[in-house]
């Protein structure tokens, strides 16, 4: 093994790819910040997401890379959901400030989180080199090997102090959306012998009403369908087409000769009831 | 490539396989790729025709049998016909995204290929290589990232859609991925702590005396089970039901893109069967009987054991589709948080056990293994058994059923209950009450006759 061949081989491409993905992260973090949409920003957030977790695996740190992108992208999916939840399907951004004094503080604490990156890197580049991670990979024999090392010895505490957290914030959020039920919830059974006692009282229908155009000679949605016996069933075009008036009348002869195919004799037909549909209900 | 010629010299014993990888020229790695492609359109292709022949043979029909000799390029000829369709882009639809979610849902499919183990090592051009694109010492995990983004594509095009019934089947699909997929990865615990490691070629390097399918028992029916809820497939195909949802995510999806969805959906099949071969049915190892005959692991032949076991994977899939009636979506995410998730927390608690014991007391944890799979799955299932029996017992015992059928009770017509003899009614053709006047008025005194089902009363209705 030859180190300056390894490093100046590893560098290369190591840089390639830090620029791509680092210009698309920076890129995604702007989109996020501007779009107007939420669903785009977090949409945003997952690309800049998988764009640091390719510059981790170029950096020698597979195993990193991969947690990045399987924890964030359930993340983002997450935020995904509650924005969808909670903000609604398609609502804007509203640039109206909410909290008082906001962009003041927001301000302040970017300027601040600024000159504590910059003295990071500045330190880091100053003091000694840091010792590379293929040295520390090597350690244990790799690179999973060297972190589950040091997550279950050096950091066992952090760690475990860690997941209580995250179990208390989940226990937290369950807390506030449990509801509790005051009766029990009807069973499958229970509904549909409802429904059927609601059919032997009032006649209402316990199935799926029928679809429009079902054995009618007219596949548009404001057509009734006929039934098998020919007659014809208005419930079958939807109720705001009924309210405007918007029912076609089937024609008598139609209704008349699928009556006639079906049961292989004519049926009487009341004209009134044809002409008059968007009435009947 | 210099950097990785010199990672053999740090591998653990479990991982040497993967300094056979990164030393192939350009040019072997485009002909891998363009192969895995290929592979994959094809088994895609007779995945989708297998799938409508066996469902039909299944539903007493034939299935596809114009196209080609016995109908093997119908899936080719709907692809044909998919692309020369008319573009529709729904009004309330978010462009961008609209156009982005099937791409997005197509290409991480194909991405997940890269790591799958086909064969050992096999000479191409003079060329020694190993049947594989690439591995790491991750590559399962970046299966499992690859599969989470690809469900972005669902979820994206649910809400991208602008249309009710599509941003519902993306909805489903978040919840269905982030349960399912915690059962998923807890499966994986087990094969990674007896293989020592997450690179596919190892852990199929790891099979060679036993599969781990056999040694982690409930792991690999864990992954089987939560496999077909990853792939939205019948009975978990909930993001799509189209008995509930039209057509779920894709509802307003047509031409290419709607194929790509399609594409998607069949490679996802294919790529967790070839997980499952891979992980816990030794890969491309020869199965048992043929596996005495030496030659049966060497050269091009493994990849025909590996097609064929992915093969056994895709027919349950299509069986199950035809077999089971697709579950309710809270029994099926109870199903996933109160049983799947807990019985793989239990189990992998058991395991770190057996290989903490047997590590310290030089035992061998196979046995042992064994045994304590088997009896959790026979005791799983008991208690499952047990469960369904008591509840339907107590069910029975709420129940008081008349001896005596009534076939109008409560003004309806209905079947007869258990221990009711059944007698047929008669229809009268003379059309005055539509069932015979033998027949009882049900108990409420609700009318004979049907009328108020249909729409007036002047109408002749039953003949």
């Amino acid at each position: 093994m030859n180190p300056t061949l390894l490093m100046a081989a590893g560098t290369s491409g190591e840089q390639i790819v830090f620029w791509i993905c680092a210009t698309f992260a920076v890129l995604g973090g702007l989109g996020m910040l501007v779009s107007k949409k939420p669903v785009h920003s977090a949409l945003f957030v997952a690309f800049t997401m998988i764009n640091l977790a390719i510059i981790y695996v170029s950096l020698q740190a597979p195993f990193l890379g991969m947690i990045q992108i399987i924890v964030y992208t359930g993340a983002v999916m997450m935020l995904f959901v509650f924005v969808m939840m909670i903000v609604g399907v398609d609502a804007s951004d509203s640039l109206v400030e909410t909290i008082k004094g906001q962009r003041l503080m927001a301000a302040i604490l970017v300027l601040a989180f600024a000159a504590l990156l910059i003295g990071a890197i500045v330190n880091g580049l100053q003091g000694a080199p840091a010792p590379s991670l293929d040295a520390a990979n090597a350690v244990d024999g790799g690179n999973v090997q060297g972190i589950a090392r040091l997550i279950f010895t050096e950091y066992i505490i952090a760690f475990e102090v860690i997941s209580a957290l995250l179990i208390v914030a989940a226990m937290g959020a369950m807390m506030l959306t449990h509801r509790e039920r005051y009766r029990p919830k009807p069973t499958q059974e229970q509904m549909s012998k409802a429904r059927f006692q609601r059919f032997a009282a009032t006649g209402q229908l316990p199935g799926n009403l029928p679809p429009a155009g079902t054995y009618a000679r007219h596949n548009a949605i404001d057509t009734p369908a006929l039934l098998p016996d020919g007659s014809i069933a208005i419930e079958s075009v939807p109720d705001p087409l009924q309210e405007r008036g918007d029912t076609r009348a089937p024609s008598v002869e139609d209704v008349t000769e699928v009556a006639e195919i079906s049961e292989g004799e004519s049926v009487v037909i009341d004209g009134d009831v044809v002409e008059d549909l968007g009435d009947e209900k | 490539m210099t950097d990785q010629l010199t990672g053999a010299d740090f591998l653990p014993a479990n991982e040497q396989s993967l300094a056979l990888f990164g030393l192939d020229p350009v040019w072997l790695v485009i002909l891998k790729v363009i192969g895995v492609f290929i592979i994959l359109v094809l088994i895609v292709l007779v995945t989708i025709w297998a799938e409508r022949r066996v469902v039909g043979r299944m539903q007493q029909r034939i299935g596809p049998n114009r196209a080609g000799p016995f109908g093997l390029l119908q899936a080719l000829m709907d692809g044909f016909k998919l692309a020369f369709k008319e573009e529709i882009f729904p009004t309330a639809a978010d462009k961008m995204v609209y156009i982005v979610a099937p791409i997005l849902s197509v290409v991480p499919a194909y991405m997940a290929w890269a790591v799958i183990p086909f064969g050992p090592e096999v000479s191409i051009f003079g060329h020694t290589t190993p049947l594989q694109l690439t591995d790491f010492p991750v590559a399962v995990l970046y299966i499992l990232a690859i599969a989470s983004i690809g469900i972005y594509g669902i979820v994206l095009a649910g809400w991208a859609s602008g249309s009710s019934y599509p941003l519902l089947g993306g909805i489903r699909s978040t919840a269905q991925m982030i349960s399912y997929e915690i059962a998923m990865g807890l499966s994986f615990v087990g094969v990674f702590l007896f293989a020592g490691t997450m690179s596919t070629s190892s852990i199929v390097n790891g099979q060679v005396e036993l599969w781990y399918g056999l040694l982690l028992l409930p792991s690999f029916l864990i992954y089987a089970t939560a496999m077909v809820g990853e792939t939205n497939r019948a009975p978990f195909d909930l993001p799509e039901a189209e008995s509930e949802l039209v057509g779920g995510f894709h509802t307003e999806y047509s031409t290419m893109k709607f194929a790509l969805f399609f594409l998607a959906e069949y490679i996802n099949m294919v790529t967790v069967s070839a997980v499952a071969v891979t992980l816990f049915l030794g890969g491309w190892r020869a199965p048992w009987p043929i596996s005495i005959w030496d030659g049966a692991n060497e050269g091009w032949y493994p990849m025909i054991w590996f097609l064929l076991k992915i093969s056994i994977f895709i027919f349950v899939f299509i069986w199950l589709r035809g077999t089971l009636p697709r579950f309710r979506y809270d029994q099926f995410m109870r199903f996933g948080w109160k049983v799947l998730i807990p019985a793989s927390v239990a189990w992998v608690l058991i395991i770190g056990i057996i290989r903490g014991v047997s590590d310290e007391y030089g035992l061998t944890p196979i046995p042992l293994s064994i045994t304590a799979g088997v009896i959790l799955v026979v005791g799983g299932l008991y208690v499952l058994g047990w469960n369904v029996k008591r509840r339907r017992a107590a069910h029975l015992a709420t129940k008081t059923i008349p001896t005596k059928f009534e076939p109008l009770a409560g003004g309806f017509p209905v079947p007869p209950l258990p221990g009711q003899e059944y007698r047929p009614v008669r229809r009268t053709l003379s059309g005055e009450a539509g069932v015979a006047s033998t027949v009882p008025v049900g108990s409420d005194g609700a009318p004979e006759s049907d009328a108020g089902i249909g729409t007036t009363d002047e109408e002749v209705r039953g003949g």
